[in-house]
């Protein structure tokens, strides 16, 4: 990032050009600049143009992917998806270069006396079977796991959970989203019964003001923020950042709001304490659709294997959560957080304000924390006090970060303690999924086994033995690395990897299985806002790559499961789709139909009658509504959403005297995750080659740090040295550091700790405790 | 060294004129839409100064009706 500064420049400056397009494009809706959105094509080209959602994050945006003598050339944004409405980002624009690496895995590749050989696909997938049916009559079931991400397609998850749960029979079916949106979806279920957001995108068009929740959205989800900016252009919305660190979301907001790591559980318990005591509180909505409750409090970290939690929800009144907010007044929160009273006094009049439409919006600031499901409670809290959800422009918003995080891991359903419909734990679920998937109900065991990192402690343990890891990248994004790398290399474990580089993750791999991706194979991803989109194969795959759904199905006809995988080659992901909607047959989560889904730019789900649901729960909007009422919550029983007591309550390891910074981390513009794509676009690695630390700048000068130098970042875990960055990109508060994590030569968890919450069980990577010394 | 982005909108019948107009400031790039009457504006200056002596220029413009910020981002300055 030091050396480069005309390519940072020329980078920004598009960044600047696509926020105005973007801003355009909502403004004056099919408006063209050809000239820039054509520059890079093939000149005389003729192109083949089809549609496909993007590749990375989870906004989801529709892209056209121009293809030429069977090659991706070019990509442009989709003027008809109502996601970004024919533009990108960067990255997306960029997204075809990622097919196209050097280093491509195009063979199967076999760990033999420590070296890799090439094998041929159907040797792979022979041994894979075979060691996975020789470590359960050795080990049991539960010695062998699957690992997936919200980069898995629909039918791969599918795919995946149907393999493991429905006919192996055994509930070690994990993916990567448990390290960035469980405490979401814990937070969606604790408070309303259901998963994922009530509203959609199109709130943004509504809403007057938008408070981020630790949502650096200029950098993460660039589509989407240009769409606030045009909405700020046009109608004067506010948008009020509220975070721990000041980034180009604080530079771009109304007003920038600092607070310390871990305090926003205070803050929001404040701005409900201003909501009731200045009479904003929306009384006959909250009569009619909402109940309190508390749960436990002082749950521990998860720090020590093999923990355990289970919440004990006890219902209150309304009263006694009046009486337990005493305790956060804004002046009380003030010497807690570092947010004044006046500015938590400012954000409660917007919530309390009926005349405004209030629009929440986070993402990995509130989910990986380790209280992630109660910060998620609380601000579902404001928004039900004030009657201010499922509304337009009334919509608490979580935001994902990969491309089907949603579709495939919380849908389809691919963590150990989830069915396509419902959990493992019921006895209905159980027999509903077993139906659908002709196995016998008893395969389907009724506990769930291990969340993500208590399934990486398994394996070090040696209580799993076999691991098949797809489409993610375990080995950089882990937090306390060292010790999952070390125990993945112990011997008698057997991991395969499926992925399309090389990685760290491939590096630990005795079987590293090539991956056809994205539009190499026909598939389907679903987005932040319930949209669910497909793509087809548009090129082939290189050399023997193979789709992940195909390799788990040859996998399984393997083992012996050809009745239950009976899909044939050319239609087997129809099939899939088709026998997974089987699952989701009702009014409250139907999904579209194939051909339809063929035909549009995605559909919202539940959808009923032709028609996507764009505001659920709310009877004018959602045929799911049957109480009679304006609104019905009906993920809970009696129909109503709960307000959560929820304390204030310490991070699991706070500075001290020997580690007296706080260490946050996080992603850039330019890189998607672990970079394992994006450091493959010449132009997004130039811009961004390495990692860097960024110090608070008058931290800086008391240490004699300048950008550039050498900076030692110790914790108790380990110790790193990565290049200062001062006054720069983002600005830390004093006392504090942030890292980005795409960079697999400087691996920041290799640092982190591996706390998380107890209810979610998502990691906190966003704090811990670290030394910082100038080497 | 502030990078800025605005959507700049001509009078009615004078976008040709405001492209020719923009078109002649140094630090200033100009995509113009092709179908609708609207221009986006980048400027790329050394620092706040200059940045505003030229945000008064673009102002000063006649055939321009409205210059409205989009994005704003104050890069570092090279060591």
């Amino acid at each position: 990032m030091y050396t480069s500064l005309t390519n940072r420049r020329s980078f920004i400056k598009k960044m600047a050009v696509l926020s105005a397009m973007t801003a355009a494009a909502s403004m004056f809706p099919g408006i063209l600049f050809a000239e820039e959105q054509e520059k890079n094509l093939p000149k005389g080209g003729n192109l083949d143009w089809k549609k496909a959602p993007c590749r990375f994050c989870g906004v989801g945006c529709g892209v056209l992917v121009g293809v030429e003598n069977g090659k991706a050339v070019a990509v442009k944004g989709d003027p008809k998806s109502p996601v970004n409405k024919g533009l990108c980002c960067v990255k997306g624009y960029h997204a075809v270069m990622a097919l196209y690496g050097k280093d491509r895995l195009t063979k199967p590749l076999i760990k033999k006396n420590g070296r890799y050989v090439q094998t041929s696909m159907d040797e792979a997938l022979d041994l894979i079977a075979s060691k996975m049916k020789e470590t359960i009559k050795d080990h049991g079931k539960d010695a062998v796991s699957i690992y997936g991400s919200g980069q898995w397609t629909i039918p791969d998850g599918y795919a995946a959970s149907k393999l493991f749960k429905g006919c192996i029979g055994t509930n070690n079916v994990e993916a990567n989203a448990r390290l960035c949106m469980a405490s979401a979806v814990t937070g969606f279920l604790t408070s309303f019964g259901m998963d994922e957001p009530m509203g959609c995108y199109e709130d943004i068009d509504h809403a007057d003001v938008f408070v981020l929740w630790g949502n650096n959205m200029a950098e993460m989800h660039p589509v989407l923020f240009s769409r606030l900016l045009d909405q700020r252009l046009k109608r004067g919305v506010k948008i009020i950042d509220f975070a721990t660190r000041t980034t180009r979301t604080s530079m771009a907001a109304d007003k920038s709001i600092i607070f310390k790591p871990q305090t926003d559980l205070a803050v929001a318990n404040a701005i409900c304490y201003e909501i009731i005591k200045n009479g904003w509180v929306n009384k006959s909505f909250v009569e009619k659709h909402c109940n309190f409750s508390k749960g436990l409090t002082n749950m521990g970290y998860g720090l020590e294997d093999k923990y355990k939690f289970t919440d004990k929800p006890e219902k209150i009144d309304f009263e006694a959560y009046k009486t337990f907010l005493e305790d956060y007044t804004p002046e009380k929160v003030e010497q807690i957080s570092g947010v004044s009273a006046k500015d938590i006094k400012y954000m409660a009049a917007y919530y309390g304000d009926p005349n405004k439409k209030v629009m929440s919006l986070w993402c990995m600031g509130m989910n990986q924390h380790s209280r992630g499901t109660w910060i998620n409670n609380l601000v579902y809290n404001i928004h039900l006090l004030t009657g201010k959800i499922s509304t337009p422009g009334n919509s608490p918003f979580s935001l994902t970060g990969q491309p089907s995080a949603c579709g495939t891991v919380r849908e389809v359903g691919t963590l150990t303690h989830k069915l396509p419909h419902g959990v493992v734990m019921k006895k209905e679920h159980r027999e509903f999924a077993a139906k659908i998937w002709d196995v016998p109900v008893e395969n389907i065991p009724s506990k769930p086994t291990y969340h993500t990192v208590e399934m990486f402690r398994a394996l070090d343990r040696g209580d799993i033995r076999f691991m098949w890891i797809q489409v993610t990248n375990p080995m950089v994004t882990m937090p306390k690395l060292k010790r999952y790398r070390d125990g993945a290399k112990k011997e008698g474990r057997f991991i395969v990897v499926s992925d399309v580089y090389p990685t760290p993750t491939t590096d630990i791999a005795d079987v590293i299985l090539p991956s056809a991706m994205w539009i190499e194979r026909e598939g389907l991803f679903g987005n932040s806002e319930r949209r669910t989109q497909h793509f087809e194969k548009m090129v082939e795959a290189p050399g023997e790559s193979m789709s992940d759904t195909w390799q788990l199905i040859e996998v399984a006809k393997r083992m012996g499961f050809e009745k239950q995988f009976y899909y044939k080659k050319e239609t087997h992901i129809e099939e899939i789709y088709n026998e997974y909607r089987k699952h989701h047959d009702n009014k409250k989560h139907n999904m579209a139909p194939l051909e339809v889904l063929k035909s549009e730019p995605g559909v919202l789900w539940p959808y009923v009658d032709g028609k996507s649901t764009q505001w659920r729960f709310n009877a004018k909007y959602d045929p799911a509504c049957s109480n009679g009422e304006a609104f019905h919550f009906y993920g809970k029983p009696d129909g109503k959403a709960v307000i959560w007591q929820r304390p204030y309550e310490p991070a699991a390891e706070e500075p001290d005297e020997a580690y007296p910074y706080w260490l946050n981390t996080g992603r850039v513009v330019e890189h998607w995750h672990t970079g394992s794509m994006t450091r493959r676009i010449p132009v997004l690695h130039k811009a961004m080659p390495h990692a860097y630390v960024e110090l608070n700048p008058g931290d800086a000068e008391r240490l004699q740090i300048k950008t550039g130098d050498k900076v030692k970042l110790t914790t108790r875990r380990g110790e790193i040295v990565l290049p200062a960055s001062v006054n720069q990109r983002g600005v830390p508060a004093p006392m504090q550091v942030f890292v980005p994590f795409f960079d697999e030569n400087l691996l920041i968890n290799d640092i982190t700790l591996d706390s998380f919450c107890p209810i979610s069980k998502e990691p906190d990577y966003k704090k811990c405790a670290v030394n910082v010394e100038k080497v | 060294m502030p990078i800025k982005s605005y959507l700049a909108h001509p009078h009615d019948g004078k976008k040709e004129e405001l492209i020719n107009a923009m078109s002649q400031l140094s630090n200033c790039e100009v995509i113009p839409a092709e179908n609708k009457d609207l221009l986006i504006v980048v400027t790329d200056t050394d620092n706040k100064i200059e940045d505003e002596q030229l945000k008064e220029k673009i102002e000063a413009i006649d055939s321009l009706k409205l210059l409205a910020m989009v994005s704003g981002f104050d890069t570092p300055k090279s060591k």
